[in-house]
């Protein structure tokens, strides 16, 4: 299953609560200013590394670079992937489930 | 006719201060007449949707909380409560609206619609959908 | 594939509606199908030909009228959550005797079945808002 976030960490418990109830082996990916959650060194970055025993955790790059964020950036582990990618998840994963 | 799908709406944000949840409940009742396996969950500030006693004549906005007690004649019997997101927020499951559905394979018999799950019940529920609409 | 897709805030205000059209574009262009964009919420002022952003920024709603013509999409607006917010077209302008429409060319005005419809006819449903 494909989980999708747009929220930054820091304005809302959509990460928190998508890495609650995703289950194992499921792929989450960050877009917007969900992205944030990618970064390393934030009080939320504990949240993510624990997640990624769990789930694989992906960042939509063009939003990364929006927001001057580079890839040396991120939590070890996090795989950056353009909207190619991004429709991609949307095919290999059966259903989707967006964070509103 | 193809095998219907499931359908699960989620709804995480609180009653009155966007109009998320009252247009969601326009998606789910309109959606009620497809004659799809229908449920929806309630996490986080969504639980605040189904609190009892809500009065918007204050506001001057509408009250829309009324028509959850609809739900029940549309067939959308199985409304999920996070238990977690209601402990969070000092609430128990009677500061909930009693909503109730009638069973007609069971002579009528009212049943109540609002089932209490927990974190990982919720987890298990989701991923057993077709169609996932946040709210 | 066929995919759908909702979009549920306006232009401008939230990258909802700018994420879904780079979604769908890289879709079609890796050989998808779009059945259907259905704007909900404040996603149906994506619909307005009124819409005049200063020359150096992207018109989000020609861009989506643009990629239906291009690619026969069926944009539909809302109509509960459209005559809301105003965004009409030349039936509704009749129907509720407005004074003028507003529907931008590829939209076109419908319920909410047609929402449900597309989760029930396409592979995969996604969501952009807020």
């Amino acid at each position: 299953m494909l989980h999708t976030v747009n929220k930054s960490p820091f304005e809302s418990s959509s990460l928190k609560t998508c890495l609650s109830l995703a289950r194992s082996g499921s792929d989450v990916l960050l877009i917007e200013d969900g992205v944030y959650g990618a970064l390393a060194g934030s009080t939320h970055s504990p949240l993510v590394t624990e997640a990624l025993e769990a789930v694989r955790v992906y960042a939509l790059e063009p939003d990364l670079k929006a927001r001057g964020l580079s890839g040396d950036r991120l939590i070890p582990g996090i795989e950056v992937v353009g909207y190619d990618g991004f429709v991609d998840l949307a095919c290999t994963n059966d259903k989707i489930q967006n964070w509103l | 006719m193809s095998k219907a799908k499931k359908f699960m709406y989620i709804n995480r944000h609180a009653p009155c201060g966007t109009v998320y949840a009252v247009e969601g409940l326009e998606v789910v009742l309109i959606g009620a007449a497809f004659e799809q396996d229908v449920c929806m969950a309630f996490v986080g500030d969504g639980v605040f949707q189904l609190k009892q006693d809500q009065d918007t004549a204050d506001t001057g906005m509408k009250n829309f909380s009324p028509a959850y007690r609809a739900l029940g004649d549309y067939e959308v019997n199985r409304l999920y409560v996070e238990r977690e997101s209601l402990e969070e927020r000092g609430l128990t499951e009677d500061d909930l609206m009693p909503l109730t559905w009638e069973d007609e394979d069971d002579d009528w018999a009212e049943k109540p619609s609002i089932h209490i799950v927990d974190r990982a019940q919720l987890s298990d529920l989701i991923e057993e959908q077709d169609i996932l609409l946040n709210f | 594939m066929k995919f759908s897709v909702m979009v549920n805030e306006g232009p401008y205000t939230h990258q909802a509606s700018d994420s879904a059209y780079q979604f769908i574009r890289a879709a079609l262009s890796a050989g998808h199908e779009i059945f259907r964009v259905f704007f909900y919420h404040d996603g149906v002022n994506n619909g307005t030909r009124l819409t005049t952003p200063p020359q150096d920024d992207r018109h989000i709603v020609n861009r989506w009228s643009e990629l239906a013509s291009e690619h026969d999409l069926d944009l539909v607006v809302c109509v509960a959550a459209a005559q809301r917010r105003g965004i009409v077209d030349p039936d509704e302008a009749k129907r509720n005797s407005k004074d003028g429409d507003n529907i931008a060319p590829g939209f076109r005005i419908s319920g909410l079945g047609q929402l449900i419809e597309a989760g029930i006819e396409s592979d995969r449903l996604l969501v952009f808002g807020d």
